[in-house]
């Protein structure tokens, strides 16, 4: 059983969804038992960094998946969800992240040239550089729908995949048993549930 | 490089998918779930759904119908039609909307794009604007383009960014309907007013509307249309390889 966890941010309809049509069972929860002792974690997340981290630290549910992160559990974050699990974030201020990765999330302006649009949104490329267990069933150039305005910098080799936008940017992270999405695979389509299927696949102890 | 994305429209009422002509005139065509279903699985790189019902009760059917659709949908969803509060938005976000279009609820209250950029980002607003030529001016219409507000299309437009729309649905109703193309110079001045997408809609009726759209303006970041798709004039599919053919980026 995987465990989406709610603490008020993200679209978890998709999410449910999207676990049903590759025909695994997840569930929805903000109870810290449920998620310690979940299979895998999906960390969701939509809106501004700070008042997600917020969210985390008062629902008592970053202690939570720190625990569960100890134990050896499966966690992926997506979009604003992958952005939590590094050290911190410059959007709209300096906020602490979880630290689970090495890196910081900083403006995708910083990086790109000043004609092309803010957010990145849509369909873009994914280049895999790093292979993984997360990525068993992508292949390179398979599409990913993103929408964000800020990245994930200096992540060393924790970087599984990129995405060009004027600049190569952080697609797919991983560190030991934590990883992210900075795209969504619930609203990519194949390639997308690929990404689901392959965590899915995952177990307690294996990264 | 990111791809341009080719977006049906699905326009529903009591259930079922339906295409006016200019507006008027509205023919039935299928099930929006079989359709959306359909679409997800065949190329299209995101969906809109527009509830044209008005009581309630038909509300009521076009969520419910929207949920199941949702379930089926793994791509983009925008949801329009009836969206005049923050409520609205809450509504079809609960029923695996990812972004709403507001368009005559804007007009009402100029504050609801604001307020909605703020709790749901300016990535989940979009602002769907019906525009028509009036003594040369391009204008806003309400109502379903039945109503002249005397708004300035492109006044009204930059002031929807400022307040966080995260991207403009241009719908000429001069092009509507009549199948000879998108309506270039009404884009092109959108284009030149704000930088966020803009999805061009109205006019499409073969395979070279979508390829002059951008390869005259490669700023338009969508193309979208309704009855080429739903009566198979045009395969998404063969869409976009002719379009890639024409060196423009697509998903395949």
């Amino acid at each position: 059983m995987t465990v989406i966890i709610d603490y008020g941010v993200g679209n978890l309809f998709s999410l449910l969804s999207s676990f049903a049509a590759i025909g695994e069972k997840a569930k929805v929860s903000s109870d810290k038992n449920e998620i310690e002792n979940a299979d895998r974690i999906l960390l969701p997340g939509v809106g501004a960094f700070s008042d997600a981290a917020y969210k985390l630290e008062t629902s008592g549910l970053k202690n939570a998946l720190y625990s569960a992160a100890e134990k050896g559990v499966p966690i992926m974050g997506v979009c604003l969800g992958m952005q939590l699990l590094f050290d911190k974030s410059y959007e709209y201020g300096e906020y602490q992240g979880l630290g689970f990765i090495s890196g910081e999330i900083r403006p995708i302006s910083d990086f790109i040239p000043k004609d092309l649009k803010i957010p990145h949104i849509g369909w873009n490329k994914l280049n895999v550089i790093k292979q993984h267990p997360l990525l068993k069933y992508t292949g390179n150039n398979d599409f990913a729908y993103f929408v964000h305005s800020y990245c994930a910098v200096d992540c060393k080799n924790s970087v599984l995949a990129t995405t060009e936008y004027g600049a190569e940017l952080t697609a797919v992270v991983a560190k030991a048993n934590v990883m992210g999405c900075q795209f969504h695979p619930e609203k990519s389509g194949e390639s997308g549930l690929k990404i689901l299927k392959a965590f899915c696949e995952l177990k307690r102890g294996d990264l | 490089m990111i791809t341009k994305r080719i977006i049906p429209c699905l326009d529903v009422k009591d259930g079922r998918v339906v295409k006016g002509i200019n507006f008027t005139g509205l023919k039935e065509i299928s099930s929006p779930v079989e359709l959306a279903k359909y679409y997800s699985e065949n190329g299209a790189d995101e969906l809109v759904f527009y509830d044209i019902t008005a009581s309630s009760d038909g509300r009521k059917i076009f969520t419910d119908i929207l949920c199941e659709t949702a379930k089926n949908v793994f791509i983009p969803l925008t949801v329009g039609g009836g969206i005049n509060s923050l409520d609205d938005f809450d509504r079809v976000l609960k029923c695996g909307a990812d972004k709403v279009s507001v368009n005559s609820g804007a007009l009402k209250n100029p504050d609801l794009i604001g307020s909605a950029a703020k709790l749901y980002g300016n990535q989940c607003v979009v602002l769907s604007v019906d525009i028509k030529r009036v003594n040369g001016v391009f204008t806003v219409f309400a109502k379903g383009g039945r109503e002249n507000t005397g708004l300035d299309a492109i006044e009204w437009i930059k002031r929807g960014v400022d307040d966080g729309a995260g991207e403009i649905v241009v719908n000429s109703i001069d092009t509507d309907g009549v199948k000879n193309g998108f309506d270039i110079p009404m884009l092109k001045a959108v284009c030149d007013a704000v930088n966020v997408p803009v999805i061009a809609s109205g006019g499409a009726g073969k395979v070279d509307d979508f390829i002059t759209l951008f390869k005259t303006l490669p700023k338009v970041d969508a193309g979208l249309a309704a009855s080429v798709f739903h009566f198979g004039e045009i395969k998404i599919k063969d869409l976009k390889i002719q379009m890639q053919e024409n060196g423009i980026c697509v998903r395949l």
